[in-house]
């Protein structure tokens, strides 16, 4: 059982003003910044969750001067919607987690990558990015912001899938390592961060280490932004504190029929109901992007896999055979066994081939759907079979 | 042919012929009509001297540098879990039967295309459906209806 | 230096090395599909995973470099596992009627199928979901997606060795696909038809179009007179098909092959080779002449090779301007083959009408380039029928010839009769070699300054070379030559032929003769050649080129008797009338796109 009850938090949509942060920060030495970051236990909001301090210290121990910033704003994990919200409420922190991220490491050249969905933000975000880039001027800091734009590939929002994007390829992700604090970004270091870190830097600035570090449990420090929606009645974007368990979770936005909660989008985890106390969300527990999705006894969970399957056999890259096949024949191996064309022992196939998905496919994406294939699976057998 | 050309040329000209402006580049022809001719693309593989199966290649990677002939307007219906849990399907119907198209057809005066997608972020108020560029979300039936008249009447 | 331990047996790599070269210096064999030595890494099959002790997920050897202190288990249960799943997701998009298919017995996926013993495999199969297709219109490659298991070499082999990017990948996820521009046929799009792809295809879904049923119709057809014409390489890689290894020679067994299938004449593109020295090199004092000479500022210098069928047709795509330089010359195939029909008819007093001509060769693009309108200046198609050095050996296989048994024969009189020089054409610079030993000593009357013929500074596999030769004793005809540096480059692989015509153009490289030959190493790497190629491969079939050029009486294209008696009863001179109507053609730009 968790200690924490589920908190609400306002950092990230708390309206501040950057320039004062970004004055202070310029006071600060690169290595002040990045340890600040460190002493926080910020770890990537994207859903990987790497410690963004140690990100940024390999960036800057890199040489030379050509190092990227680069935003990831491919926000396309099925059930996640905060990073539109947090660019339409306040981008000006979004630019300002990237100019400070630019001062650690040495960069002198940031890129947005937006998803092509959030097309209608783009107005908005130039007009605030034209004031941002008179910011900077005016503060003395040689540092540009490009906004780019993705165009329909949940792919890309795997880190080296987008560096590709960005260098005008086609989004499948490389070989690692290298890294990209290596190489990335036009094979130089870059660091890349989710739109969410990127602000939590900012506000880490602003409050000091020790203040989002008091937030959270040992291993998954401060608070996170998630997406709730499914059978919920207050669906929506809420900031908590990390380390509540599911339990906790589903009391607060459940509609009280909750049988599964699938954590971290389509790539992620199924929780069934029974281990809804046991399950803590975080890195100890189920790692998530911010993704929770709410299922009630009135869902068919072979209706749910059957989604995703569909997702991922659309969205994989194509490249390599365990995702552009695997997805394939998980999609149409839940199909036959519902038809009846395949024996229910068939899924016991599925998922041994879900497991070698899980450590045979080239990137973390295709990695993740094994994940999810098998935890709805092994919960709610009986429901993908009858 | 020669207007094609043109575009092809303005819009290099504004993002440059490096590789890493091919993106950005073929995203300015689909915001002008919605899809990539094969003429297209040879113009930009001209233009940014790359091969044109190299820009066919880029541009059938992503779902929104359409390659197939669409109309003005292009509604993409999210097919994803929350939007199918919260009623896609009977968005989907009403649309098809207010423009007389089925899922993947255009129609005839190329005003329409009917397509899905995948997960547009809006699953806290689905379901949702993106025309060109523009979100329309906690959608029903009627709603959509009065949307699409809006369009319809444009 | 890197030491780790594979499978428990320790290493010492240097840095940089992969999972998959380090264990082969164990050997330790790891299975690869994607991963080919002549391409950049690519990591997409998984085929070839390892396990790392202490690791969660597994590694691709052919793209992870070692580390310090790793274990790694190339055989472990992970592994095992894995790598079957691989095998038969792979075999589930793959129409697997191997029994039917071109490559079967000569198919990487079917010898891993095969390893791993997938027979009781069960997922589900999706080829019938996929709308495939076979593009059969090209004269040279045929492509079947069915067969395709999206390992793209091809399309590295099209865009990173040869330039072309004919072949892409497009779409994503299950639609993924090889693809050309808006999927049109190969015939249509900028393939050159070098059949690079081909070579490093692991399936049957790149082949060469075959014409052995036609080969075989004509040969077993008693109205019928079958000449034969064996290209210079076909002879260093031949064996290889047959159950012999890489680098031996073997044109005696070859004739001999081709006399047991029943061919009327066994005759030699060489002596064509020979002929395109006299025509090429003319051509080239000819335009030297009018350049230096004449001050004729028209004249297109540097002059280029036209025998690469392949290059032939990625000029015309891609810098039609350079077409002026272009050598008129028709390729030793098509030069053969006009004569075969007029020269070769008339000495023989047969009709040319019941004359077929197949030639043998180690390139897929010779079958485009014989079905261009242009080459039928004999007044019927010049050459009839095309087949690989693969082909060949297949006829070989089909007609009970045990190959290594057979006793040398030699080639029939002529057009049968070669010199070194015609011999070298088949590797990457022979062609400028030949002209030069015969250009330097038409000009000077001496042989030319080099150690037993051999000018090494052309030879070797660097992707661009230059050299220069100094033109000293002219005799009196040639005396506007006297102290010039004729200059020259070799290119070999479109990617090279691409960076050295930039370079031209560019006005970066300023020289009169430029070789440029299609394939890697020449046409001896050529897409007809035996499957698999490699450089060490490469390199055998290069030493046996110039050794048998080394064991030849003649080695200069002008002391060929027979090409002299050519000239003396038919030609009249090079560049004459007759040449010009039979032996030199005009090229025609093509869409870049």
């Amino acid at each position: 059982m968790s200690k924490i009850p589920v908190q609400r938090v306002d950092l990230i949509f708390e309206k501040i003003t950057c320039k004062e942060i970004f004055e202070k920060v310029l006071q600060s030495k690169p290595e002040e910044i990045i340890q600040s970051v460190i002493d926080s236990g910020l770890k990537g909001r994207g859903g990987a969750g790497f410690p963004t301090g140690l990100k940024w210290q390999f960036a800057a121990r890199e040489k030379g001067a050509d190092k990227y910033i680069v935003c990831n704003a491919d926000e396309g994990e099925p059930g996640t919607f905060k990073d539109r919200e947090i660019l339409d409420e306040v981008p000006e922190k979004v630019f300002c987690g990237m100019a400070i991220a630019s001062l650690a490491i040495g960069a002198k050249i940031g890129y947005i990558y937006l998803r092509g969905e959030y097309k209608f933000l783009v107005p908005k975000l130039e007009n605030k990015l034209a004031e941002f880039q008179q910011l900077m001027q005016d503060l003395g800091h040689d540092f540009r912001i490009e906004l780019r734009l993705g165009s329909g590939a949940y792919i890309c929002g795997e880190e080296s899938a987008l560096f590709e994007s960005i260098e005008g390829r086609r989004g499948e992700p490389r070989n690692k390592p290298p890294y990209p604090t290596k190489s990335g970004l036009f094979h130089k270091p870059t660091c890349i961060n989710n739109v969410e870190t990127l602000v939590y830097t900012v506000m880490i600035q602003k409050y000091g280490a020790m203040h989002f570090r008091e937030l959270g449990t040992k291993d998954s420090r401060g608070s996170k932004v998630f997406s709730v929606s499914g059978d919920t009645p207050t669906a929506g974007i809420y900031e908590l504190e990390l380390g509540m368990s599911v339990r906790e979770f589903v009391d607060v936005f459940g509609d009280g029929d909750t049988k599964a909660v699938q954590v971290g989008g389509a790539a992620g985890f199924c929780v069934p109901r029974k281990r809804f106390d046991e399950t803590i969300i975080g890195f100890e527990g189920v790692p998530t992007g911010g993704s929770m999705k709410l299922f009630n006894s009135s869902r068919s969970m072979y209706n749910v896999l059957h989604n995703y399957l569909d997702f991922f056999a659309e969205e994989s890259c194509g490249q390599c055979t365990p995702c552009r096949v695997g997805c394939q024949q998980l999609l149409k191996g839940i199909e036959a066994v519902k038809k009846g064309e395949k024996s229910h022992k068939y899924l016991d196939e599925l998922v041994k081939l879900a497991a070698t998905m899980k450590i045979a496919a080239k990137c973390g994406l295709g990695q993740s759907v094994g994940n999810a294939f098998s935890s709805i699976v092994e919960n709610f057998k009986e429901e993908i079979i009858y | 042919m020669i207007i094609n050309e043109e575009l092809v040329k303005e819009a290099v000209k504004k993002h440059g012929s490096s590789r890493a402006a091919l993106i950005p580049v073929l995203q300015e022809l689909v915001a002008g009509k919605n899809y990539l001719s094969d003429l297209d693309m040879v113009e930009v593989a001209r233009e940014m001297n790359l091969s044109a199966a190299d820009v066919y290649g880029t541009a059938t990677f992503y779902s929104f540098l359409d390659t197939r002939p669409r109309g003005k307007y292009v509604i993409r219906v999210c097919k994803t879990i929350s939007c199918s849990m919260k009623g896609k399907n009977a968005i989907l119907a009403t649309i098809e039967e207010t423009l007389k198209i089925k899922l993947g057809e255009t129609t005839a005066d190329r005003k329409f295309s009917l397509l899905e997608t995948n997960c547009i972020g809006w699953c806290h108020k689905a379901p949702a459906i993106l025309i060109n560029d523009e979100p329309y979300t906690e959608l029903t039936p009627k709603k959509v209806t009065e949307v699409l008249r809006e369009y319809i009447k444009q | 230096m890197v030491k780790l331990s594979i499978n428990g047996l320790l290493v010492e790599v240097p840095e940089g090395t992969t999972i998959l070269d380090a264990a082969k210096k164990l050997n330790f064999r790891i299975p690869v599909l994607c991963h080919h030595d002549d391409l950049c890494v690519a990591g997409n099959c998984r085929v070839c995973v390892v396990e790392q002790l202490g690791g969660k997920a597994l590694l691709a050897a052919c793209a992870t470099p070692v580390a310090e202190g790793m274990q790694i288990l190339t055989n472990s249960l992970k592994v095992r596992t894995a790598r079957k799943h691989v095998i038969e997701l792979l075999l589930s998009e793959h129409n697997a009627d191997c029994t039917k298919c071109y490559k079967n017995g000569n198919c990487e996926l079917q010898d891993l199928s095969n390893e791993f013993s997938v027979g009781d495999h069960i997922l589900l199969d999706l080829i019938k979901h996929k709308d495939y297709t076979i593009d059969r219109f090209s004269p040279s490659i045929q492509k079947d997606d069915s067969k395709c298991i999206r390992c793209q070499r091809c399309v590295r082999t099209c865009e990173q060795l040869q330039g072309v990017n004919a072949l892409c990948v497009a779409f994503k996820g299950a639609e993924q696909k090889i693809s050309t521009f808006y999927n049109h046929s190969m015939a249509e799009v900028i393939c050159t038809n070098c059949g690079q792809c081909i070579n490093r295809c692991p399936t049957g879904a790149l082949v060469e179009r075959t014409y052995l049923d036609e080969v075989w119709d004509a040969i077993l057809d008693p109205e019928k007179h079958v000449v034969v014409q064996t290209a210079p390489a076909v002879r260093v890689g031949l064996g290889e098909d047959l159950g012999l290894v890489p680098g031996e020679r073997v044109t005696g067994k070859m004739v001999a092959a081709l006399k047991r299938l029943g061919f009327d004449a066994v005759l030699d593109t060489d002596f064509t080779a020979d002929l395109t020295i006299m025509e090429e090199g003319t051509e080239l004092l000819t335009r030297l002449k009018k350049a230096l000479v004449d001050k004729d500022k028209n004249v297109a210098l540097p002059m280029t090779t036209s025998c690469s069928p392949g290059w032939v047709k990625f000029i015309e795509h891609t810098f039609p301007e350079f077409l002026p330089n272009v050598s008129t010359c028709k390729s030793p195939q098509q030069m053969f083959g006009a004569l075969a029909k007029t020269y070769y008819a008339q000495t023989r007093e047969l009709d040319p009408k019941k004359i077929v001509t197949v030639s043998i060769m180690p390139c897929t693009a010779k079958k485009y380039e014989a079905d261009r309108p242009e080459m039928r200046s004999s007044g019927f198609k010049d050459v009839d029928y095309v087949i690989t050095t693969r082909e060949l050996a297949r006829m070989v296989r089909q007609a009970g010839i045990d190959f290594t048994l057979l006793k040398e024969d030699k080639f029939d009189k002529l057009m049968g009769k070669s010199t070194g020089a015609g011999v070298i054409f088949g590797a990457t610079g022979g062609v400028m070699e030949a002209a030069l030993r015969t250009a330097y000593e038409i000009i000077t009357g001496r042989e030319v300054p080099f150690e037993n013929l051999n000018i090494m500074p052309v030879r070797g596999f660097e992707g661009i070379r230059q050299a220069s030769v100094k033109i000293e004793g002219c005799l009196e005809d040639w005396k506007f030559l006297e102290g010039v540096e004729l200059k020259c480059a070799v290119a070999h692989g479109l990617s090279n032929a691409r960076e050295l015509m930039q370079a031209v153009k560019d006005g970066k490289i300023n020289v009169h003769f430029i070789e440029i030959m299609a394939c890697p190493g020449g046409c001896l790497g050529g897409g007809g050649q035996p499957i698999p190629t490699n450089q060490e491969i490469r390199e055998k079939r290069a030493a046996a080129i110039y050794s048998e050029d080394m064991n030849l009486p003649l080695r200069k294209s002008h002391e060929n008797p027979e090409v002299q008696l050519l000239y003396r009863e038919f030609l009249g001179e090079p560049l004459g009338h007759k040449s010009h109507e039979l032996l030199h053609t005009h090229y025609k730009e093509r869409e870049r796109f």
